[in-house]
Parts: C-alpha cells; sequence; structure tokens
C-alpha cells in the first residue's frame, strides 16, 4: 500500500473522499450516488411505497405508468414502483448479508492462510483453486435444490461461494503486508500473533476489503435476481427483481412492458452503479492506477 | 559481577534451497550493565544475525544449533515463546534500521508508541497514551503531545527514528539492540540520533548493543568492539585499545580504509582485496585466509580460536611478524 494513497483515504473524511470521486471520477461519483439512493430506498421502503407490496386492486390490472402508479400496474393491480422498493429492500438485505459473509469468510480464510504459510496454505489454496473451477450458477442450483429456496439459504450460499474465491485477493495482499518491516517490529517488541494480525495485517489490507465488498454487492444482487428468475431463489409473495420479471414480467411483456422494464432497469441500473462505484474506488486507492 | 548478556559459542544455521548455511559459527560476546558494544562487520558477517538470534527473531528458516544466550541469569535459546515475547520489547528492545518502514502506515505515532506499554505493563490504553506523549518529549520530538495524532508519512526519516527510539525506551528495557540505526539517514542526522541513543541510554542505564559497518561512529559512541567476519568473532576489544592497537588483520584493513583527515589528498584509499566470503562456501582455515595479505600455510588448514593478546582484548588469528 503506498503512503500516498493511503494519505488520500485517512487525511480525508468519507464525504470529502466522495466529493473528492465526483470531481475526479464523475462516473463512479454519480455511481455512488445511485448506490446511496438505492440503499436508502431499500432500508425506508416501508416508509416510502405508497402501497403496500401485495395490496391488489382489481379495478386497476395492468395500467400503465401515471401520476397515481409511476410504473404501473401488474395483473393483479399491484403497485409496480411499490413492488419495486420492497425488492430493493430483499436486494439490499441479500446483498449486504450475502457479501458481508462473503468478506467476513475471505478476510478469515485470505488473512490466515497468506500470515502463515506453509503446508495448511497450500491444501486450502488447492481447494480455493478446485471452487473456483466450478460454475457458479450449476453450484447454486445443486444447493438450492437439495436445501430448497429461501432468503437465508441464498445468504449462506452466496457467502460462501463469492467468499472462499474472494479469500485469493485477501491472501496476496496480507503476503504483501507480512513482508513489512512493522510486522517484524511489533514482533520484536513482544507482540502476540493475534495482535499483530489485528493491529497490523487487517487494517492494511481494509482499502482491498472494501473494494472486495462492493464488487461482492452486486455481485450477489444479481445473482440473487437470477436465481430468483428461474424460480430458485425467493419465494413468492415477495417481491425480488428477479421473480418480478420471471412472473409477471415475461408473461405480460405484451401488453405491459413496463412489468419487464421496471424490474430489468433497476437490476440494470443498480448493478452497474455499485460496479463503477467500486472501479472508482480502487482507482482512487490504487497509485498505479492514478492519473488515467 | 556477571554480564548482563553473555553469549557463548552461539551458532546459527539458516535451510535454504541451496542447502544449509551456517551463518554464525561459535559467537561469544558478553556485555555488562550500562555498556556500549559495537558490533562491526561487512554485509553478511553476521552481525544481524547475532542481534535476532538474542530475540529469537530467526524466522521459520533458521535456527540455533549450538551455544547459549544467557541474558539475566536466563538462556534465551531454552525459553518459551511465551517467556521470549515478555522479554521483547520489555527487557530487550530492538531498533531496526529502516525507519521508513518499521512503522504501521494506518495508525497514528501515538498509538505505536503506547502499544509497547500497552502490551507489556497492562495498563489502560489512555495511561500508555499519555505516557506515549511524555516519551516523544525525551526523544526530542517538537511539539510532542500535539503529534502524538499524527501518522508516519507526516514524520521525516530522523523524527521515524526517534520514534522508534521512542518505542524502544518505553518499557525501560535492560538491553536496547539498534541494528544500524542511522544507515538510512543522512549524515548530519546520524550524529544526532545517535548521541540521542546514547543519552538516553545512559540517563536508563541501560545495556546498548550497536550494530553498524561505520567504524567513525564506533570510536565515538562505543565503549566495547566486536569485530564480525564470515560468521565468526574475529576481534574484540574496549573501543580505544582497539584503535590503537588492532590485532586482527582485518581490522587492520578496516582502519587502514578509513580517510584520513592529514593524508595525502591525492592518495588512493586503502581497500581489502577480494570479496566477502559466501557463507555456503567458506574457505577452509581461517575465513579470511584469501584476502588476508600475512595468510600463511597454517591459516588455510585450521580455524584460528579467539585467544587473549592483552588484558581484554582477544582476536583469533595465529599471528603474524610485523
Amino acid at each position: 500500500m503506498s503512503e500516498v494513497t493511503l494519505q488520500a483515504w485517512r487525511s480525508n473524511s468519507l464525504l470529502a473522499f466522495h466529493r473528492k470521486m465526483l470531481r475526479d471520477k464523475p462516473l463512479g461519483g454519480i455511481g455512488g450516488l445511485i448506490f446511496a439512493l438505492f440503499l436508502f430506498c431499500g432500508i425506508f421502503a416501508d416508509l416510502i411505497a405508497p402501497y403496500g407490496m401485495n395490496e391488489t386492486d382489481m379495478r386497476r390490472v395492468l395500467q400503465a405508468p401515471s401520476l397515481a402508479h409511476w410504473m404501473g400496474t401488474d395483473h393483479i393491480g399491484r403497485d409496480v414502483f411499490s413492488r419495486i422498493l420492497h425488492g430493493a429492500q430483499l436486494s439490499v438485505i441479500i446483498g449486504f448479508l450475502a457479501a458481508g459473509l462473503a468478506t467476513i469468510l475471505s478476510i478469515v480464510l485470505g488473512v490466515l492462510t497468506g500470515y502463515f504459510g506453509g503446508k495448511a496454505d497450500m491444501l486450502i489454496q488447492r481447494f480455493v483453486d478446485a471452487w473456483m473451477t466450478f460454475p457458479d450458477l450449476v453450484l447454486l442450483i445443486v444447493v438450492v435444490s437439495i436445501v430448497g429456496p429461501g432468503k437465508g439459504q441464498i445468504i449462506i450460499i452466496l457467502g460462501c461461494l463469492y467468499g472462499i474465491a474472494g479469500s485469493r485477493i485477501i491472501r496476496g495482499s496480507t503476503i504483501a503486508v507480512r513482508e513489512n518491516m512493522y510486522t517484524h517490529a511489533a514482533q520484536s517488541m513482544g507482540a502476540t500473533t493475534l495482535h499483530i494480525l489485528w493491529f497490523h495485517v487487517l487494517p492494511n489490507v481494509m482499502p482491498v476489503v472494501i473494494v472486495l465488498f462492493t464488487t461482492r454487492v452486486g455481485a450477489v444482487i444479481l445473482a440473487e435476481a437470477g436465481l430468483s428468475f428461474l424460480g430458485l431463489g425467493i419465494p413468492p409473495p415477495v417481491p425480488s427483481w428477479g421473480s418480478m420479471l420471471s412472473g409477471g414480467g415475461r408473461t405480460y411483456m405484451y401488453v405491459g412492458p413496463w412489468l419487464a422494464l421496471a424490474p430489468g432497469l433497476a437490476l440494470t441500473v443498480v448493478v452497474y452503479s455499485i460496479n463503477v462505484y467500486g472501479d472508482a474506488l480502487r482507482d482512487m486507492l490504487d497509485p498505479r492506477m492514478r492519473g488515467r | 559481577m556477571s554480564p548482563l548478556l553473555a553469549i557463548s559459542d552461539l551458532s546459527v544455521t539458516f535451510v535454504t534451497e541451496r542447502g544449509q548455511v551456517q551463518a554464525l559459527d561459535g559467537v561469544s560476546l558478553s556485555l555488562n550493565a550500562g555498556e556500549t558494544l559495537a558490533v562491526v562487520g561487512e554485509s553478511g558477517s553476521g552481525k544481524s544475525v547475532t542481534a535476532l538470534s538474542i530475540l529469537g527473531l530467526l524466522g521459520d528458516s533458521g535456527s540455533v544449533s549450538n551455544g547459549s544466550i544467557e541474558f539475566d541469569g536466563e538462556d534465551l535459546t531454552k525459553v518459551s515463546v511465551q517467556r521470549l515475547r515478555e522479554i521483547r520489547g520489555n527487557q530487550i528492545a530492538f531498533i531496526f534500521q529502516e525507519p521508513m518502514s518499521s512503522l504501521n502506515p494506518v495508525l497514528t505515532i501515538g498509538t505505536q508508541v503506547a502499544e509497547p506499554i500497552w502490551l507489556h505493563h497492562k495498563k489502560s490504553w489512555s495511561e500508555a497514551f499519555e505516557q506515549a506523549g511524555e516519551l516523544l518529549q525525551r526523544v526530542a520530538i517538537p511539539d510532542a503531545v500535539k503529534r502524538l495524532e499524527d501518522y508516519p508519512h507526516q514524520f521525516s526519516g530522523g523524527m521515524r527514528q526517534r520514534v522508534m527510539i521512542a518505542m524502544a525506551l518505553a518499557c525501560q528495557p535492560k538491553l536496547i539492540i539498534a541494528d544500524e540505526p542511522t544507515t538510512a539517514l543522512d549524515v548530519t542526522v546520524q550524529a544526532q540520533i545517535l548521541s540521542l541513543l546514547k543519552n538516553l541510554t545512559k540517563e536508563a542505564n541501560s545495556s546498548l548493543i550497536l550494530i553498524t559497518h561505520d567504524l567513525g561512529v564506533v570510536a565515538r559512541y562505543a565503549d566495547k568492539v566486536a569485530v564480525m567476519y564470515g560468521g565468526r568473532v574475529v576481534e574484540t576489544a574496549y573501543a580505544t585499545e582497539l584503535y590503537k592497537n588492532p590485532q586482527h588483520p582485518y581490522t587492520e584493513g578496516l582502519m587502514a580504509s578509513i580517510p584520513k583527515l592529514d593524508g595525502d589528498p591525492g592518495s588512493t584509499l586503502y581497500t581489502i582485496e577480494g570479496q566477502p566470503p559466501d557463507l555456503s562456501n567458506l574457505p577452509s582455515g581461517c575465513s579470511f585466509n584469501p584476502r588476508c595479505p600475512h595468510a600463511q600455510d597454517k591459516c588455510t588448514m585450521t580455524k584460528p580460536t579467539l585467544a587473549e593478546v592483552a588484558p581484554n582484548h582477544k582476536r583469533a588469528c595465529f599471528g603474524y611478524e610485523r
């Protein structure tokens, strides 16, 4: 980790950091704003949504977008905009919990194998190699068909899936940090291994962890939508963007295109904004990418 | 009075891909409380390995194969890892040669100076932090208390080495080992740092092992000197004695290669011929024999042992006519 980068990361508050991002990396900055908006919608969905997520109104079936229903209504008269907001809530929950689980798993595996090295590292990393060669979707379908669909299962499966693969990245930066003089200095000072890991290694791999986490949130949201689209994700009537696409969206595509467009666009915009935000974060934290 | 530190017949081997390398071969040193010992030698002579082996910091590939390190009545080669950890930083402190990379870039200076106090003295964090401020004052960092909140990149190299000294002094250790503490610094800063180190260790009545390749440093700051070559101690004496009367041809060579103020400005500097030896393939007999101007047949066959030539003055050489 270069000092200049850390200086930029440290000496500015989070707000100033993002103001700088808006100036230097406008695309990433806007991505960050959209991501923040998505978070806000997800957290306060119950308060913002004009209608309940399963409030049907048979008199207003398949209505085109209007002032009363910003994104129209579906085939049983539910407000699509409200469902998108509740879908955002689900995506936030799954995205953050699964990406959080994945990141923690990556940190534990990566820091331990990277710091200690040796035979255990060899064994675990060969297992990670094997794990990464396995196609994600096939694994997901197999596991879901065994344990059945549901929020908890999806979070644990996606968390493990991305967590194990991501451990390689954390391991790499841990090895770099381990070789620094200050870890040896801490050892010469009588610090225990646990203290060195917590106090000296972890704070120095944190920039990598932050970037890993943001990219994982996008990946997990997309994976959950894919599973729900296939009917393997969150069971109805909970409005997942994936199941909104496959349910009403696909069946009534020609009568009410907004049914497919709304969740599709929401997914695209959110995942895209998270990814460009993650890219910008990495660019601003990686000295080799600076000034490009 | 028994010495504070007595290293006797210490041998250290490293396992490398090319096989075993003997980094130290029968090193013996001793140091009394309050004394400063300079360990001199070129790169690869074993000075740093000697220092690291005192604290058991040889890493996975190195191990002590023979000998003992008596510190304050305990043999450090035999104590448990846990006991070693209690000694490290608390009774023996280590100052590394790179002040630029020895500090963690993401933690404040105050946190890092308070760390050893917190680790060893079981004080509350705020007490340790307060003490860190006093320590920074002692190493003459201006605005010490204010600077506790600063990060390492806001300090110059000399200031960082002062911070390292503050960290070393934090637990009032009996022994401070400084491994080339000024190598990475400007010449003008070097003198300041060394004087500071010397004065503060004297104030605290700590002993100091100063590892260096700079004989000028030795002359000014050391009480005793040990000259190392090829993993062995070739000469030990009090500093004044060594300067007046060097006994080993290697020491003589080192002395002769220092530029003299009263020398002829146009003259070529003296150099010791040849290269430092490859530790995995040492010459037989005295490892200095290929470079020694006085080498005899005996020198290529048997290793000379460290023997007294004058009171408190030992050398490992068969001797020669001058």
